[in-house]
This record gives structure tokens, sequence and C-alpha cells, in this order.
């Protein structure tokens, strides 16, 4: 049997991660890299960016994840897995700081320290996975291992010698004398505190609690030479035990376990995922377990929505706008068109999201959804950056979509956004019909975005979805995306006359002003406006 | 260590702030005058007046306990200025020891050591002037605070301080003690008093602990640095112990001063008072249950502080006022309802600080606290809103108001047409009344008083200010039931010089 992995359910998914992930081209477009940025700060140390980048591709593997999900929604079990976590943190520090000294007692005794933190964490793994029992394959694996592991005679040896070296040091108490360059350091003999019986004479004029006096030092680290002689000194008062500090670290230098410290780095997978949605959850939001196919693309999510987003507004206060979506049948094809800031842009890349998230086996924004496992998720976005000329960055615009169309499978899930907007209305319906129509044979899952409402109901395959804004007052966006046919409506004139910024009102407010009326170029161009 | 000055068994909160309505106090009642007599001009007093007086004691013994104090003060003002005066200068002189500039454990020893030999010195006095003056002391809150004095500042105790400010020369070193901490770093240090140093007998044999020193070697400045700050870890705490006590001295003075203060401020408007020929008086607080306002001679003490001459004051006779808990003023404009009324109010306040009172003699049942609304001259253009403004200040009364509290009323909710300032008004009153809140209220809305009349012509107490039958006035109220119109006549009369009709 292969190591346990919490994460893994085939060692051949692991083995791809070992071997490094590439940020996947999608994630840019889709706004994943801010998800997997915000999912991985804080968290340098366990390299969790490629779990976040490769896709299972079996719904066996990502029932594997699911199940530890779950397992992790008991509290107990959370919190003790982010007590381990923490422990296992200290653990690395402290070794790390005693490979920083020079100093052999002080190396020494940082050592023992991450030794005891070591301890301390693994028996707290052992009794929380005892009390939760999980029913993850992935969590009982690891549950048996550490169990073994906690009895064998490796660990108990080690954790009884750190004890009793341990203790030792703890009953170490001395004093020092200085005077003028001299310090006299000697046992301490039960010499009264000083400070108490200064304070004890004056107690009696006390009024209320003040605040303390003292100048404080700083903690630090390193010995400067003058400590490091007083601690050579104590060392020769208590021989015995730094003796045995010295023996212990000579004994123990490898003492972690090779499969704890593999669990350490990816449950970290599952709790940066908790930790990143239950902040966006605690607004209201809700996240679900996917029903995943890797055959089905009869697929569907209701109230789902942009996590990047969610996440961003979240921080502001407000909250995203979740939609519906399904397709049934032989529908492959989303078409989204409708007034501009209605939230169209949202829908797409939320589309995208949810089937790299549900790839990773995590569970996904919404109050349910049924998605399809992916072979590869390829975005189409508008790059304002490339804007040369107009004919060449059509040109870009059709080498991308030929470079998507050449490594797309029916397999795949493309995202276009406001494709060929950079041409005519002519043009764009004829590019958009064509690219459309080879996606549609190649039955790939897609979802569009466009102003040309003709795409919408090209085929059987395709489905029409519009942004919407509310009936009584157009100027106000609903961010909400429904499945209706296209009425070729333009809302943007209202929005814009909301903010003041229609032809006559922005004429108005600017020539009031400046007090100066409109030209007789400004009048033709309020036609075409209006035309428009 | 406590003085108790202002109350038997307990300090002042001298950190709450006072209550929220006490800016509205403070400018019905005219407080800034007497609180000027108060303190003269000295900032320190005023606040210390100022709290006093906004908290007042609701139980007869403590008002009295404060009495006694006062009546002590009175007679032996030299002594009760001389304490206070110790305590200001004692502080003055504590904040006169700048702390050094570079802030090290040394000079913050070294700061509270030259304290603390300066605090040793006023406590000595402090003693001396207990030991001078104590028997001529009768009040049980001035002859406690002597015995308190007596027993704590005895020789021993002084002995003692100059043994410690002797030891913290640290002539024989700096001992500390330590444990290890992490990474063997030496932690949880406390300063250590020595044992007496070994006898010949255990030097002989060996007898001694084992011990190992180091010795810096010569010119290791950055060793004599760490080695000073291994020393300053002791002299951290030493310096800190010394801090720390000198605060709690410091302390002690503080209450000392505020405590002394109040009475020393009560002493300097008697003082003023008296020496003017008005009468004061010591008066006699009732307990709380029924309401009671008797007086013979009540003046506003304001009022009098700002003329040269004295003022006429007002008397209630029991038999009007025994079990009334409203009290209604009407009658003649500028004919003292106004000052009336803040006489009542600032009697009230100043018998339940237990100060003396500013007439011949008062009796009152104390209240939980004294409340004021009256109406507010500016903005008088703006009727709506101005009525609207002072329903807002009546809610912020009834935000805080309990029951057994005391509300003054001076021509409140006028700003509106009078039989809607009425209705309001007569609602207010009679559920304020029925909640057992004594009311004292002057108004000029006939409607209001007639309606009062009507309704409590039993249990209220009805004045009106005095006019002679040649239009002038007495500013003396007296018993009688309300009038339809005012005297506003009158004083059109007097203002443009037309004859009165």
């Amino acid at each position: 049997m292969s190591s346990p992995s919490v994460l893994f359910a085939d060692p051949r998914d692991a083995a791809a991660v070992a071997d490094g992930v590439a940020e996947p081209a999608c994630f840019a477009d889709l706004n994943l890299d801010q998800v997997v940025a915000a999912l991985t700060a804080g968290r340098e140390e366990y390299d969790l960016a490629p779990f976040f980048r490769h896709r299972l591709r079996t719904v066996d593997a990502v029932a594997h994840r699911h199940e530890v999900f779950r397992d992790l929604e008991d509290h107990a079990v959370a919190a003790g897995v982010d007590a381990f976590a923490r422990r296992m943190r200290d653990v690395r520090r402290r070794v790390r700081r005693a490979g920083e000294l020079r100093h052999p007692h002080q190396r020494d005794s940082w050592f023992l320290t991450a030794v005891e933190e070591y301890g301390t964490a693994v028996r707290g793994l052992v009794r929380v996975l005892d009390g939760a029992r999980p029913r993850s394959a992935g969590l009982r694996a690891v549950h048996e291992h550490v169990t073994g592991y906690a009895r064998s005679g490796a660990f108990t040896g080690l954790l009884r010698d750190a004890e009793d070296v341990g203790r030792g040091l703890a009953s170490v108490r001395y004093c020092l004398t200085i005077t003028g360059g001299r310090v006299k350091v000697s046992r301490y003999e039960g010499e009264a505190d000083y400070g108490e019986r200064v304070l004890a004479a004056f107690e009696k004029f006390k009024q209320t609690e003040g605040e303390g006096h003292l100048v404080g030092f700083g903690d630090h680290v390193a010995m400067n030479h003058v400590e490091e002689a007083v601690l050579d000194r104590v060392a020769l008062l208590f021989p015995e035990v730094f003796d045995a500090l010295e023996a212990f670290a000579g004994r123990h230098a490898a003492f972690l376990d090779e499969e704890v410290a593999r669990f350490d780095r990816e449950v970290q997978f599952y709790v940066a995922w908790r930790e990143f949605t239950g902040r966006i959850a605690a607004s209201g939001l809700s996240f679900c377990y996917p029903e995943v196919s890797d055959r089905s693309k009869r697929i569907g999510g209701r109230e789902v929505f942009d996590l990047a987003l969610a996440d961003k507004l979240v921080e502001s206060g407000t909250r995203v706008v979740p939609n519906d979506f399904h397709l049934e049948g032989p529908e492959r094809v989303l078409v989204v068109s409708g007034p501009n800031q209605g939230g169209k842009t949202t829908f797409a890349r939320t589309f995208g999201q949810l089937h790299h998230l549900a790839a990773l086996g995590c569970p996904v924004p919404g109050t349910g959804a049924r998605l399809f496992l992916c072979d590869r998720v390829f975005t189409h976005f508008e790059r304002g950056e490339n804007l040369r000329d107009l004919s060449g960055k059509l040109q870009d615009d059709l080498v991308r979509v030929r470079d998507i169309l050449d490594h797309a499978t029916a397999d795949s899930v493309i995202v276009m956004n406001e494709v060929f907007t950079s041409t005519t209305l002519r043009d764009a319906v004829v590019l958009g019909t064509r690219v459309l129509e080879r996606i549609i044979a190649l039955d790939a899952l897609c979802v569009c975005v466009t102003f040309v409402d003709e795409l919408a109901s090209l085929s059987g395959s395709t489905v029409s979805m519009v942004s919407t804004v509310v009936p009584d007052d157009p100027a106000t966006r609903t961010f909400r995306v429904v499945r209706r046919p296209a009425d070729g409506l333009s809302y943007a004139l209202a929005i814009a006359d909301k903010y003041g910024l229609t032809y006559e009102r922005l004429v108005a407010r600017i020539a009031g002003r400046a007090g100066v009326a409109g030209t007789g170029d400004d009048d033709e161009r309020t036609e075409e406006g209006v035309a428009s | 260590m406590k003085a108790f000055l202002l109350h038997r068994d307990r300090d002042v909160d001298w950190a709450a702030d006072p209550p929220p309505e006490t800016p509205d106090t403070v400018r019905d009642l005219g407080l800034d005058t007497l609180l000027e007599a108060m303190s003269d001009d000295d900032a320190f007093l005023r606040d210390v007046a100022l709290r006093v007086l906004t908290r007042p004691l609701t139980g007869p013994q403590e008002i009295v306990y404060r009495q006694r104090v006062l009546r002590d003060c009175v007679e032996h003002t030299d002594t009760a200025v001389e304490l206070y005066n110790l305590a200001v200068e004692t502080i003055a002189a504590e904040h006169h020891i700048w702390p050094s500039f570079l802030r090290t454990p040394e000079s913050v020893l070294s700061r509270s050591v030259t304290a603390m030999e300066m605090f040793t010195g006023a406590l000595r006095k402090l003693r001396a002037i207990r030991d001078a003056h104590a028997e001529e002391f009768r009040s049980p809150g001035m002859t406690a605070f002597f015995r308190m004095l007596e027993a704590e500042l005895d020789d021993a105790w002084f002995e003692t301080v100059d043994s410690h400010l002797r030891q913290l020369r640290f002539k024989s070193g700096v001992m500390v003690s330590a444990t290890l901490g992490r990474g063997c770093v030496g932690t949880g240090y406390v300063l250590r008093e020595p044992h007496p140093g070994p006898g010949w007998r255990d030097r002989i044999t060996r007898n001694v602990s084992p011990s190992y020193t180091y010795r810096l070697p010569d010119r290791d400045e950055t060793g004599a640095r760490a080695l000073s700050e291994l020393r300053d870890r002791g002299v951290d705490l030493a310096a800190d112990a010394l801090a720390r006590s000198c605060d709690h001295i410091l302390s002690f003075f503080t209450m000392l001063r505020r405590e002394l203060g109040f009475y020393v401020a009560c002493v300097k408007a008697y003082e003023k008072l008296t020496g003017k020929g008005e009468p004061v008086c010591f008066p006699e607080p009732l307990p709380p249950g029924r309401p009671v306002t008797v007086c013979r001679g009540l003046y506003d003490p304001c009022l009098s502080l700002r003329r040269e001459g004295r003022v006429v004051g007002n008397d209630i006779d029991a038999a009007d006022a025994d079990g009334v808990g409203l009290v209604v003023v009407t009658g003649a404009n500028e004919g003292g309802k106004s000052t009336f009324l803040r006489a009542v109010g600032l009697a009230q306040l100043m018998a339940q600080a237990g100060m003396f009172v500013a007439a011949g003699a008062f009796r009152a049942d104390v209240r939980t606290a004294v409340f004021t609304h009256c109406r507010r001259e500016e903005d008088a253009e703006m009727v709506s809103g101005k009525f609207d403004e002072e329903l807002a200040r009546m809610a912020a009364v009834a935000d805080r108001i309990t029951p057994g509290g005391m509300v003054l009323f001076n021509e409140s909710f006028a700003a509106t047409n009078e039989r809607e300032g009425s209705q309001v008004a007569r609602q207010i009153v009679r559920a304020l009344l029925d909640c057992g809140v004594k009311v004292v209220l002057v108004t000029h809305l006939y409607d209001l008083a007639h309606g009062l009349r009507e309704r409590h012509a039993d249990d209220a107490l009805f004045l009106r200010a005095e006019r002679r039958e040649d239009g002038t006035r007495t500013f003396r109220l007296t018993p009688g039931v309300p009038r339809p119109t005012s005297h506003g006549e009158d004083l059109y009369a007097r203002v443009f010089g037309v004859p009165a009709p």
C-alpha cells in the first residue's frame, strides 16, 4: 500500500503535483490567481499553490477530498487540525532557531523545545482523531498511521528523554551578584525578594492601581558573551543537567516522522480553503459539494457566484449577487447578452471558476451545483493592454481563439468574454457564429459573453441568458443573469442617465459650471448618441 | 491609607465624569458664580467643587458627616488650609523632580530616591501638623483622619524607609535570581536581598555554597555594556518598586488634596457670604419619602455674590410645604421667580453636598438627583425648532431621571402657543409627580398654572411674585393662586418709560 495521503486517492496525482504545476493559463482571466493568492497568503511555507492548480480527473479522486472536507466540518476536528498545524509551525521555527545559534547549550536547548512541541503536536493530533472517528479514507489512513507512530518506541522514547532533560533545566535556579566588573554566579538559596519588601513598606499609601515603571528589556534569542560566560558557570553549578541536554541533542537529531510532516503540509489545502470560504460564508453566502461527473454534460448551478469578487466585496461589507444556470440535453453553450455592467463578465468568470474548483475537490460557491470534470478550462478575455490598432487587435483575437480551438477537446470548458468587439457588427456576427459553430461541433462546454444577440439563438446547443435591470427603474442594475431570450434592448443609456452622463445632462452640467452653451458640433453628436 | 473626609467609609470616585446634565445644571442655576467663590479661580478647586456638587449624597447621615467636618474646618481654618497647602506643595514638588532625559533603570531609581526623600519630608510635616492640632478637632471625620496619621506615620515606619533608601544605593552589588528560559536565556529575574555574609567559622570549614565568578577582561567595552545590562535588570526591579511606591504616596497626597480641597473651597464661599452679612445655615436633611421644602430667608447665593449688598430672601412655612411635591410659581415678570427657582435648586444641591445653605434655615427631603429645564433665549425666532429643542432636552432629562428626583422648570414649553405648550407641560408634570419626582415650576402659562391648580388644590404649593399697589416689585413670593395675566405691562411701562396702568 502506498503511504497514506489526506489529499490524493491516486498516487499519480500526487506524483504530478510533486513534479511541479505551472499556473494554468485561465487563472488570470478567471481571477483565480487572486483566489489562490488569498488562499496561500500566510501559508507560504506549505507551498500550496500546486495543490490549487492541479485538476483531478476522476470522480473518486474528487470524492476522496469531499469526504475529508466533510470530516473537517466537525468543529473539533478542524480545531484539532489547526492546533496541530500551529504546533508544527512552532517546531520548525524552533529547529531553525537552534541552527542559527552558536552556543552549544543554547542550541541544544532550542532543539529540546522543538522536540517538546513536536510531541505535543503528535499527541494532540492522535487525541483529536481518536475522539472524532473520521469517516473519510484520507483521515482514517492518517489516523491509523499516527496512532501506530505515537505508540512506537521511537516516539515514546524521544518524549521520555525530552521530559527528563526539560525537568532538569526547569529546576535550575541561580543567583547573579554583580559588583563592578565582576559577576558571581551561585545557586539560589532562598534569598528574599527585595522589590517586594520595598513595595510592602509603601503599599499602604496606594489609592488606586497604578502603572509600572519598568524600563524593560527586549527578549533576545542570541546571547552576548557575558551571558554566555554566565551560562557556562551555571552549567558548572549544575553539570548533570547540561550533560543530559547535550546527550539528548546528539541522540535525536532526526526526530521528525516523514508521514506526519506530509500530513502537516497536505491538510493545509483543506484548512486554507475552509478559512477562506468561511469568511465569505459568514456574510451569508453558501458553498456546496458539487455533484461531479466525468461523462455527463448535463450541468447546472444554483445561486453560484464569483469567488474572487465575493472575497473583495466581503471586505467592503457588500454582497455579491448569485446566479442560476443549467444546461440540459444537447445544450452546451451559454450565450450571455444584455446591458453592460449587469454582471455578464462576472457570470462568465463564475462558470469557469466553478469548473476549476470542482476539479480540485473543493466545495464550490453556490447552494447547489452539478459540474463536469473537464480536462482544461480555456479563457478568452479582452486584453486592453494589447490595443495597437483595430485590425491588429482583431487578428490578435483570432489567433488566440484559434489557439484555444486547436487545444480544446470535447472535455474542455471554454469561457469567452466579449470577443470581436474590435470590429464591425457584421464581422462580429460572422466571426462569432463561426467560432461558436466550431465549439458546438467540438461538443465542449462553453459560456460566451457577447453583444451580438444573434449568437444566442444559433442552434439547439445554445442557451440565451440575459443580464437584467430592475423593471421599475431601468437605471438600477441587479447583476442578475437569467435564462431568457435576448431582447436586444440596451440599458446603457439609462445607467448613464442615473450617473448624470447622458449627453444632455453632461452638457448641462459642464455648461452650467462653465456658463457656456454647446456648439453646433455637439448638437450633431446628440443625434448620434440618441440613435445608437 | 484613606482620609475618608467626604464619606465615612469610602472614597469619592474622582475618575467618574460629572453626570451628563451637568452643563445644563451649571447654566440654569448660575452655578459658575458659586464655583468661582469657592475656588478663587483655582481650576483644581473649581473642578473638585463641581464634582462633589453634582454627585449629591442621598442619606441624611452622610450629609451630617460632611457638615460636621465643614464646621470643624470653618472653626479651624488655619489648620485646614495648612493641611491643604502641604498636599498642594508636595504634589508640586514631585512634579518638579524631572525624570532623566535618558530613561534607564539607574535614572528611574535615582529620580525615585530623590522623590522619596522629598515625600518622607512631607510626611514628617503631616505628622507634625497632626501632633500640634489634632486635639482641636471634634468631627468624627477629622478625628478619624488624625488617628490614622498617628497610627501609620510612626517612628518605626520612618526608620524602615531610611534603611531602604540606604540599601538602594547597592554598595555591595546587585543580586538577582533567575531561571533558564527557552534557549537557556536567563529569565524571571528577581531582585534579591543577599543573606548576611558567612561567618569566619564557615569560611574556614569551607561550609559555603560553591560559586563561580566571571571577571570582565580589561577594555572589554561590549562586555561592560552587557554586564551593566545584567545589573540593570536588577536595578530595574528596584527602580520599579520604588517608583511605584512614590506613585502610591503621590496618589495619597492627591486624594488628600481633593478631599481637603472641597472643604477649603466651602470655607472660601462661607467666608464671602458671611463677610457681607448674609445668613448661612447648615440645613436639616430629611430622609427620602415625604416631600418637604421649608425655608426661612432662602436666597440665591450667586445673585448675592454678584452684588454689593444683601439680597431678598423668601420663606416657605412648614404648614404650606409639608408633603408638597409640586411648587408652582406665577406672577409678575422680573418679580423674583427665576431667582427663587435658582435659590431652591442651589440650596438642594449644596445641602446634598454637605455644604451650608444660603438661608436662615432650610429643611428638605433628600432627592436622588436635581435636574433643570429652562427656557433658552437664543434663536427665539425659530419657534418650531425651539419647541423641538426644548422637547429634546426634556427627553434627555427623561432618559436620566429616577423616582425621587427633582426637576426645576423655568418658563418651559412656552415656545409654542399657550394651549399646546400647556397641554404638553401638564402631561409631563403629571407624569413626573406620579413617579415621585419633586417639581418646582415657574411659568407664565396661565392655562398650565390654572390646570395644575384645579388638579392639585391640596397637594401643591402655589406662590406668586408680589407686586405692590404702585406696581413696584418686592422680589418676595407669597402663597397665592395663579392669576390670568402676567405683569408684562408693568415691565413694558418701565422699559419704555410709560406710566403703569
